[in-house]
């Protein structure tokens, strides 16, 4: 420990604790949820193929309902769009796939980094976009907890420090990217508590809807 | 050079012509950052110059950085430069041995007082004096001696600087940095593994210049070559941009010369002058050979992951760690889920109750 700038540490203890807390956080609310699936349904099953159902579930309820569709149409796009942007500049900067390959052992190919810096930046101003929206509109307002504004600032952190390290700008590189890798490591830490989990949960979660559904005969 | 010599005679004694003199008067302004302007006077202060004695001190190093500064490129302006000064002790290039050695350098010190240059290479180690000693002289003493009454320390190298290999994990000698146990100088590390010659001539003619220390950074270094990262002035730079990258050291990439991080450059975290000013005559520089930075010049490079191991992978632990972590959070899934179980009997059976 002796002498450990902050990159060491963000590269080293503060990764590992990180990953840590990460792994167990998830598997711990995945087996969690598990558990409810224990919860037999006694009514008689209307449909029976619960896979079509579920399946049926996932797209329906991966588009807004047409009543709704005006009126949530920003949101809508920009939400698919954010979540496009980002999977671009997380999984296809070259330095994060080599990141991911030291960790899962296989690599992939990818993009040249004036697409990564266009779909971070693109990433960055919808997040925040959509952050004043939710602190500003009065409905997104009254059904926002402390978690969403949590999860939209740990989400942003990375988001700004890596464009700031990518582009030079602010401190010094290596300080710069310690705060990126910090802030990677923070929301790691906060992922399996919060909203942020509906990244494992959302498609399980809509097929069981589905599921359910089917078994009572819903249309929907 | 004669010591009623200024550095301007010896100069000329040695066939330099004025040309060749100015052109490296504005090499070194342009180094240390220096305004065109200042040419003049960066020629005139060092034409009157006056040889300055310097007393270099090695302690636990490999010779490179006494290796890389006098087998550079001579005969050049610079290495000129490096004979006109007064090097009083450097035990490894002197002819005199044992006391006798010793006995100059403590004359040099006592002749100079306050205005000898004290260049030291290699770390110190604390943990036994007895690891390094020069003539009996641990190198904790020699240390302490010989910067009493100097102008100013130049810690040539990263041992010198930071502590450098001897200084690694475990660091079996407690070896440490000339700044770990001088505080009351002027201390100037010209870090490397070894720096570049030209690097230590520039701080060399900054002092015969202005008589001063240079601009230094957080840790010390001369900005005027340690100020810019490597990755910002690579010129594989547009190849990081273009996501075009040598897999490894024999492939398509790597003999097209394209960037180097995959292959675990350190350029982007690494402060020094190699891809501006260069080595061996400005040929080339470690990247331009096909290897990666490996950040000689930073504190701790020893110890920061592999050499080969990319800027962006990090010390993730192991498989291992990660899979406890994943079964302990299994065995907490499913202690809450046993938890939420007995109370909902417990509260279907105060129902039913």
């Amino acid at each position: 420990m002796e002498n450990m700038t902050l990159l060491d540490f963000a590269r080293g203890p503060g990764l590992q604790w990180a990953l840590w807390i990460f792994c167990l956080g998830v598997v711990w609310r995945i087996v969690g949820a598990m558990y409810l699936l224990g919860n037999k349904d006694l009514s008689k099953a209307r449909r029976t193929n619960y896979i079509r159902s579920g399946l049926r579930a996932i797209l329906t309820r991966s588009t807004p309902a047409e009543a709704f569709e005006e009126k949530i149409r920003f949101q809508h796009i920009s939400g698919y769009a954010w979540h496009l942007a980002l999977f671009v500049s997380v999984l296809f900067f070259a330095p994060h796939i080599l990141f991911f390959e030291s960790i899962l052992g296989f690599s992939w190919p990818h993009l040249p980094n004036t697409i990564i810096l266009f779909s971070g930046a693109v990433a960055t101003a919808l997040l925040i976009a959509l952050l004043i929206r939710r602190a500003t509109h009065p409905v997104q307002r009254l059904i926002s907890t402390a978690d969403d504004y949590i999860s939209i600032a740990v989400v942003l952190l990375p988001l700004i420090t890596g464009l700031a390290a990518f582009a030079h700008i602010g401190l010094r590189y290596e300080t710069m990217l310690a705060l990126h890798l910090l802030s990677v490591e923070l929301m790691l830490i906060w992922y399996p508590f919060s909203k942020l989990m509906h990244a494992f949960m959302t498609f399980p979660a809509r097929y069981q809807t589905g599921t359910f559904f089917g078994h009572r005969g819903i249309k929907a | 050079m004669r010591k009623d010599q200024n550095l301007g005679e010896y100069l000329r004694s040695q066939g330099v012509s004025r040309r060749g003199f100015l052109k490296f008067c504005s090499a070194t302004a342009s180094l240390m950052a220096l305004p065109p302007s200042a040419v003049a006077q960066v020629a005139e202060a060092l034409a009157a110059a006056r040889r300055p004695s310097v007393i270099w001190l090695s302690f636990q190093e490999c010779t490179g950085c006494t290796e890389s500064l006098t087998r550079s490129h001579s005969p050049t302006v610079e290495s000129l430069i490096f004979d006109a000064i007064s090097l009083d002790y450097h035990h490894t290039l002197q002819a005199a041995a044992g006391h006798g050695a010793e006995a100059a350098r403590e004359a040099a010190q006592e002749e100079n007082k306050g205005e000898y240059i004290l260049v030291v290479d290699g770390s110190i180690p604390v943990d036994n004096p007895a690891y390094s000693t020069i003539a009996g002289i641990s190198n904790l003493d020699m240390l302490k001696d010989s910067a009493k009454d100097c102008f100013a320390i130049v810690s040539v190298g990263t041992c010198a600087a930071f502590g450098g290999l001897p200084g690694a994990a475990p660091n079996p000698t407690g070896a440490v940095a000339v700044s770990d146990i001088i505080t009351d100088k002027p201390i100037i590390n010209v870090s490397g593994c070894p720096p570049i010659p030209v690097v230590i001539t520039g701080v060399l003619a900054h002092f015969l210049t202005f008589g001063t220390i240079p601009e230094l950074d957080a840790l010390g270094r001369p900005t005027a070559f340690f100020g810019q990262n490597i990755h910002d002035r690579c010129y594989r730079r547009p190849f990081y941009e273009r996501g075009e990258f040598a897999e490894t050291f024999d492939d398509e990439g790597a003999r097209k010369g394209w960037c180097l991080y995959k292959l675990g450059c350190k350029g982007p975290i690494t402060y020094n002058a190699c891809a501006t000013v260069k080595w061996n005559q400005g040929m080339g520089f470690p990247i331009q050979a096909g290897h990666g930075c490996i950040a000689c010049s930073e504190p701790r490079f020893w110890d920061k992951g592999g050499f080969y191991d990319a800027l962006s992978t990090g010390d993730w632990g192991t498989r291992e760690a990660l899979l406890g972590a994943a079964g302990a959070g299994a065995a907490l899934g499913v202690a809450s889920a046993i938890r939420a179980r007995s109370r909902k009997k417990k509260a279907m059976a105060e129902e039913e109750a």
